[in-house]
């Protein structure tokens, strides 16, 4: 009878052993860390996603090659938000509930991130953006606040973190370029679109602290065909220099432009310029335009001393041997976000507030592909105009700008 | 840069933008005057133009002048398929309101083919002659500019030439004028409705080819395109030919003095703005007439 009744205990202790488990979750027990990617890999903003999903899919492969977190593998559960918010919002709910995942990257758009990132901070769970927009990061009061002026904010989402560098900060290189140079005189020419206008707010906004005189503003459309007639104004404006702000068909347009004008004055583009295929598409025209970029364009050139030297150089062969494609910044925002959250359990677990803390306490001097992060409680960008290089098309390819 | 080269500046590219109007416009006309029907695919038909040539140029390596031939005569024949496919057999029994829809479908099915085949990214052509811009009065003006103009302009005096004096130019303006009664005096309808895709096809392909060089051309670029002649042709009072092309080039030109003397961010504005003044003030469009307008049915 003895016996009998052991048994039964037993039995009872393992029943309400297993449950227990089973209620604590994934976190507890020895299955793969997980962490959840939202990307556009489908939709509008493809050209974004598509390179960000072939790096999740490498970056899962590295790691786990290299025996995972502290002999944990690492599972990364990737979602289409088929580059629509309410996709994107859905998708974070299921990895946030469904996964339970300890970490979200994503996604590549601005507007996407802006709606996921209610939901996490929501959750209390860490959302690393691969958008650009400040917005994503400081609260919606503090976006306000500093608007008009050329503050930086002074708090954070304390959730949210973003990997590809600012507007700010571009403007910011373009504008210090200038004053080397010294052109005090500039006309502008941004798209009507969310990316331009919030380009040519930062260009307003941060003018009068490079003593920049912004003599001519022009906007044009997305799909608008020829931007001669705003380049002419701008030429009459007594500019000393062209400051374009778009993606797209239209920036090469605006080159085309501006070279067939014979303006005389240099012509800066966005930081979204980094791609080769502007330049073939410009067919010559794109001699002389400078551009900051991010080091993963021409990082062949950099100094092998320099910090990020070695992220870059295997990022970008592992890349383009892998998808035999060029690689693209949008992939490296991808890459960025994605070890940030993986060094971060590396060092304190798989544990969402630790990982929270660790983001914006600890990522110091850390190089990433879009450069050296510094993480604080009023910056989780981390980076400032530093990222970036000026780089002039020279015979048909990039150079380090003098 | 004086008056005078600002001036000369912005009428050419006014005049630019203005024939890429214009052709569209007419392409939107010569099909509306054949079957009633507002083609929302006409942007497409650029696009194709635009896309096919650099596959011929670029992709295949053909000498500029042959694959310019090829593409005109491709993209007309897609313009044919999409009748017999699309509209042909409906238009027999479907209300017009249906045809349109069928357009706006076709549009859509267009982009999506040109997406698989050539991807997102944009097109470069070598430009037609040299690239460098010729210096006339102190404005700077690129070769293909006249290209443009003289292709476009070519165009409408053939489409002119056509449709007032030729048999079949006549007979598709009689099929305009009443379709009942055109084939009651022995019109094959059905051929000149074909006649009327061919024809529009081959002007927005015309536009197409000879824009790309200096804009670049991706597969989602006709919808705009099209707006902008539905504005020129509705302008210039639906159905008529001419009026489609003086509105087109109208509106080219409004869009780039205001953009040069008053502001970009109005160019737009101003345009639409001239648009609406002109469909109060006259409804039938500045060249239309109110009572053939009373005898076409929309």
């Amino acid at each position: 009878m003895n016996h009998k009744k052991l048994s039964k205990i037993s039995l009872i202790t393992a029943f309400t052993l297993f449950f227990c488990l089973s209620l604590t979750g994934p976190a507890m027990a020895q299955g793969p860390i997980k962490i959840g990617f939202v990307a556009s890999i489908t939709g509008g903003a493809s050209w974004l996603g598509q390179p960000e999903k072939d790096t999740a899919l490498m970056v899962q492969e590295w790691i786990n090659k290299e025996g995972g977190i502290k002999g944990v593998p690492v599972q990364i559960i990737i979602e289409d938000s088929k580059s629509d918010a309410s996709q994107a919002v859905l998708a974070t709910k299921k990895l946030i509930d469904g996964d339970k995942v300890v970490a979200i990257i994503g996604s590549s758009t601005s507007g996407e991130s802006m709606a996921m990132a209610s939901i996490c901070e929501a959750a209390k769970i860490p959302m690393i953006s691969m958008a650009a927009a400040l917005q994503i990061v400081t609260p919606a009061d503090e976006y306000k606040r500093i608007a008009g002026t050329i503050e930086s904010p002074r708090v954070q989402r304390p959730w949210i973190f973003k990997t590809p560098q600012t507007d700010t900060s571009a403007v910011e290189a373009i504008y210090a370029h200038m004053k080397k140079k010294g052109i005090t005189k500039v006309g502008i020419v941004t798209v009507s679109d969310g990316f331009g206008s919030a380009g040519r707010n930062e260009l307003k906004r941060m003018a009068p602290k490079y003593n920049i005189n912004l003599v001519a503003d022009e906007v044009y459309g997305p799909k608008d065909a020829d931007m001669t007639a705003q380049l002419t104004k701008i030429r009459t404006s007594g500019a000393q220099a062209v400051i374009n702000w778009s993606i797209g068909p239209t920036q090469v347009i605006v080159t085309k432009n501006w070279k067939s004008l014979a303006m005389g004055m240099p012509l800066y583009q966005s930081h979204g310029f980094g791609n080769k295929k502007n330049i073939e598409l410009a067919g010559g025209s794109a001699e002389g335009v400078i551009a900051p970029l991010g080091r993963l364009i021409g990082w062949e050139k950099l100094p092998k001393i320099h910090p990020q030297y070695k992220v870059l150089s295997r990022y970008a062969t592992e890349y383009e041997k892998r998808t035999k494609s060029d690689v693209s910044t949008f992939g490296g925002h991808g890459y960025d976000g994605l070890y940030l959250a993986i060094d971060s359990i590396k060092a304190v677990g798989p544990d969402r507030t630790k990982v929270r803390d660790f983001l914006e306490n600890d990522i110091k001097n850390w190089p990433g592909t879009g450069g050296v992060f510094n993480m604080s409680a009023t910056d989780h960008t981390g980076l400032d105009l530093s990222a970036f290089e000026m780089i002039q098309v020279v015979k048909g390819d990039w150079a380090f700008a003098k | 840069m004086d008056l005078q080269g600002q001036i000369i500046q912005y009428l050419a590219t006014g005049l630019t933008l203005g024939s890429i109007y214009a052709m569209v416009g007419l392409g939107f006309t010569i099909i509306y005057n054949a079957t009633g029907i507002i083609n929302l695919a006409q942007g497409e038909f650029v696009m194709f133009g635009g896309l096919i040539m650099v596959f011929f140029t670029t992709t295949l390596g053909l000498p500029l002048f042959l694959s310019f031939f090829i593409t005109l005569a491709l993209t007309t024949g897609i313009g044919m398929l999409y009748e017999r496919l699309f509209i042909h057999h409906p238009s027999k029994t479907a209300p017009l309101m249906t045809l349109l829809i069928i357009t706006v479908a076709v549009s859509i099915f267009f982009r999506g083919i040109a997406m698989f085949i050539w991807g997102k990214e944009p097109y470069s052509l070598p430009h037609f002659s040299s690239p460098e811009p010729i210096i006339i009065g102190g404005a700077a003006i690129l070769p293909q500019v006249f290209w443009i103009l003289g292709l476009s302009l070519l165009a409408v005096i053939l489409m002119n030439i056509f449709f007032n004096r030729t048999i079949t130019g006549k007979a598709m303006s009689a099929c305009a004028v009443n379709r009942v009664a055109a084939s009651l005096v022995g019109i094959d309808v059905s051929k000149m409705v074909l006649l009327s895709f061919a024809l529009s096809a081959t002007l927005g392909a015309l536009a197409g080819a000879s824009i790309t060089p200096i804009a670049l051309m991706e597969y989602d670029r006709g919808p705009m395109l099209a707006l902008k002649g539905f504005c020129a042709a509705v302008l210039g009072g639906l159905g008529f030919g001419t009026g489609a092309v003086v509105a087109g080039f109208l509106l080219g030109l409004i869009e780039s003095f205001t953009t040069g003397f008053i502001s970009s961010a109005f160019k737009e504005a101003t345009a639409l703005i001239i648009l609406i003044l002109v469909l109060f003030i006259k409804p039938s469009g500045i060249f239309g007439s109110a009572e053939v307008g009373k005898i076409k049915k929309i």
